[in-house]
């Protein structure tokens, strides 16, 4: 009897992992998913926060995948060492501030410790020769398998006809002639193997899989950093851009204003942290305060900033609790709520 | 034989199945994990999980903003 061959493969809750996965299954490889998380994927978070977005089902997108496919996935916390990729991709960024190039080399590398230390023969992606404008040009994909050092290991399913023959082919584990030679931004061919192994549903946008790729969120991200004069983060900070609104009256502090209630108890959570504020006198938004208000002059600012979004936004006053930080004992204040049009677009990040 | 108990409450998916993975990799079978959330997106994915990777889901109970999620090593 021949030995089952096993591959892992990188699977990101798309399509393209999908129908992958499935072109191996379908030659008796063992396939196993695997699912790095970096702190900024798209699943869930903010989804999960609002109440509007609650109603709708929300489900971990690798998860219903292998779920489909049948095969086990492992999701990896990377998040910490993720951060030195976002800080200094030693290939740039792409649009925003997503270092794609780097991320990928990194999760096939991770992927490619993984199989060895699992006894797993080969990796696999997903990936489309010339679907993505960097990380997946024709000169990119060599790239991605040289430096990951998976070398000859790494097999593209979709797209494997336009590479040269990796070593699951050469040893016949698999057959060339069943994978495909996709290629380009025209999904016609994957929908249509798609209809072929009876898949209906997938998850949607094949555009980003990361918030890095989120223009808004990169400003934030750069924001963030001008203003603690270092470029740096936490995954806290990550889940904090991603939720309520972000206005920055001066430099040296930005509110955070909850949007709805499930945002409302989602900031409490960080009351520990933050300097924070609860309206009083008028129903409203719980707000942090991220950075400091020293003068008296800031601290009115930022309250006059916050009862602009409380019921009493039209009100002569409002009165608003203040705990300057954890532990402390909140101090009431009376503002004069900003006039809307008083709110500087520029300060909205 | 010992039980154990993961606060996930504030932490969003998929942290919570994350951690869930990896305490269940430490326990002996038999055992049971109560993981505790309050993000709702766990209480479809740890299911989802243990479908995938055949653990048996025991309970999943939910008081006020809080739910606890129980697993089968
Ligand atoms: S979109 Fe994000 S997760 Fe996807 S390759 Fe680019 S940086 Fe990595």
């Amino acid at each position: 009897m021949t030995q089952e061959r096993k591959a892992v493969a990188l699977v990101s809750g798309g399509l393209d992992s999908m129908l992958a996965v499935r072109t191996l299954q379908n030659q008796g490889i063992h396939v196993e998913g695997i699912n790095f998380y970096t702190g900024f994927c798209v699943e869930g978070h903010t989804q999960a926060i609002r109440k509007q977005d609650r109603e709708k089902q929300k489900r971990n997108n690798a998860l219903w995948v292998a779920e489909q496919l049948g095969i086990k996935l492992h999701i990896i916390d990377i998040s910490e060492e993720y951060k030195d990729i976002v800080l200094n991709p030693k290939y740039g960024y792409g649009q925003h501030l997503n270092p794609c190039l780097d991320c990928k080399i990194d999760m096939v590398s991770r992927a490619w410790q993984w199989a060895q230390d699992h006894g797993f023969d080969f990796v696999v992606t997903g990936e489309v020769m010339g679907q993505r404008p960097k990380s997946q040009r024709k000169e990119t994909l060599p790239l991605i398998a040289r430096q990951s050092e998976v070398e000859d290991r790494l097999l593209r399913p979709l797209c494997a006809k336009h590479m040269p023959e990796t070593l699951p082919e050469r040893e016949g584990w698999v057959d060339r002639e069943k994978l495909h030679d996709f290629h380009g931004r025209n999904r016609k061919p994957q929908f249509a193997l798609a209809r072929e192994f009876g898949f209906s549903e997938w998850a949607q946008p094949a555009g980003g899989c990361c918030f890095l790729t989120d223009e808004t969120f990169a400003k934030k991200m750069q924001d963030l950093w001008q203003s603690r004069g270092e470029r740096d983060y936490e995954l806290d900070d990550i889940m904090l851009l991603k939720i309520g609104r972000h206005i920055r009256p001066k430099p040296h502090f930005k509110l955070i204003i909850a949007r709805e209630e499930g945002e409302n108890r989602y900031l409490e959570g960080y009351r520990r942290q933050f300097a924070h504020v609860r309206p009083e006198s008028h129903g409203g938004p719980f707000a942090l305060i991220d950075g400091r208000v020293d003068t008296q002059d800031d601290l009115e600012l930022a309250l006059s900033v916050i009862a602009r979004f409380t019921q009493g936004k039209s009100a002569p006053e409002v009165t608003l609790s203040y705990c300057p930080e954890h532990g402390q004992p909140a101090q009431m204040h009376t503002v004069v709520p900003m006039a809307a049009d008083a709110l500087p677009q520029a300060w909205y990040r | 034989m010992t039980d154990q108990v993961l606060d996930m409450r504030l932490k969003l998916c998929p942290l919570p199945v994350i951690k869930t993975q990896q305490a269940i990799a430490s326990m002996g079978p038999g055992e049971v994990l109560t993981v505790i959330c309050t993000d709702p997106g766990a209480t479809h994915d740890i299911p989802a999980w243990c479908r995938v990777h055949g653990h048996e889901l025991v309970s999943i109970e939910t008081t006020d903003d809080e739910f606890y999620i129980r697993v089968a090593c």
